[in-house]
């Protein structure tokens, strides 16, 4: 099948080196038109005054931190089920990057709070399983880098991520199931947005911009994963750029 | 436009600790990231290059290491 073609690590590494590129630009790209219209184009909110552009960066580190642990989990489940050995790698290579959007959404949060609720922290629904949110990402990269076996790293890896995954939908649906000081979603799936189109716009291209953004830092990180896994295969050992960086370290 | 200067941009009508601090922070944390995975890549590099060095101590030309079999087929599942 086409597309476990491109399971195997060796012909993944080229094909993840000709995209992160692309999505390294366009990333940058949708993120200065965002933070234009987020911040030049915009108007300010007549209840949050000029606090609510906290948005353009608390919303999509937010949205972006719940899809990469869904996306773990999706290659946690491919792993555990066909075996691929691309699987674990795409997994530990999305957590860094996850972890660090779960801390970001905290600090926004936060940072938002203190003017708008009076506080940084508050221990409700929302908040908290957020905050297990980024303890789950920790554990996942403790736990992966503790073993050292790599198909027994992955597994124990898949199944933390797998898991992990049932706190996705209790941080999105927290807001409904109980009483948070947290807002309501301002953009869903079923409803139109309650906010202006132009805000709108801002939030959505920053989020674009953001998950271009994940994408290329996961590609990049995966090649480096390969290598190091597959370190001890003829096919890593004639790549030209491992035959440049020897040469570079001999000559050194 | 909607900032009469760059001053009142800046400060964000009082709101500008709250608002700059969360995106400066952002902003830093993710060229972190970058740097980071820059720096992973030469790590790998090495990685391959020690892996080499271990099992050819005294091969300096990398043209020679052609004749090493590959420990495992292509596309072989692990």
């Amino acid at each position: 099948m086409k597309v476990f073609h491109y399971a195997a690590p060796q012909l993944f590494y080229p094909l993840a080196g000709r995209l992160w590129p692309w999505f390294a630009w366009l990333a940058t790209a949708f993120a200065l038109v965002g933070l234009w219209v987020g911040f030049m184009l915009a108007p300010s909110d007549a209840q949050q005054g000029e606090a609510y552009r906290i948005i353009y960066i608390h919303v999509p580190v937010s949205w972006l931190a719940m899809v990469i642990y869904l996306a773990m989990a999706f290659w946690s489940v491919l792993g555990l089920v066909f075996n691929t050995r691309l699987s674990g790698l795409m997994t530990r290579a999305l957590a860094p990057t996850g972890a660090l959007l779960a801390f970001l959404s905290l600090w926004t949060g936060a940072l938002w709070g203190k003017p708008m609720w009076g506080t940084y922290w508050v221990w409700d629904a929302r908040l908290t399983s957020m905050l297990i949110l980024l303890f789950l990402y920790l554990g996942y990269i403790a736990l992966t880098s503790a073993i050292e076996d790599p198909r027994r790293s992955d597994r124990a890896g898949a199944l933390v991520a797998v898991v992990g995954a049932v706190n996705v939908p209790i941080i999105y649906f927290s807001v409904k199931w109980w009483n948070t000081l947290h807002q309501g979603a301002s953009v869903s799936l079923t409803q139109s947005p309650r906010m202006a189109s132009v805000m709108l716009s801002g939030m959505l291209l920053m989020s674009l911009a953001l998950w271009l953004y994940a994408v290329a830092v996961a590609l990049w990180r995966v090649r480096s994963l390969i290598l190091v896994r597959e370190s001890q295969s003829g096919w890593v050992q004639h790549l030209p750029e491992v035959l440049a960086h020897r040469a570079s370290r001999s000559a050194a | 436009m909607i900032w009469s200067n760059a001053s009142e941009f800046w400060a964000m009508r009082g709101y500008g600790v709250y608002v700059w601090g969360s995106l400066g922070v952002s902003a830093a944390l993710l060229a972190l990231e970058v740097g980071l995975v820059r720096w992973g890549r030469q790590q790998a590099l090495d990685a391959v290059c020690e892996a080499m060095d271990e099992e050819f101590p005294v091969l300096k030309d990398a043209d020679q290491a052609s004749s090493h079999t590959p420990g495992l087929a292509h596309g072989a599942t692990l």
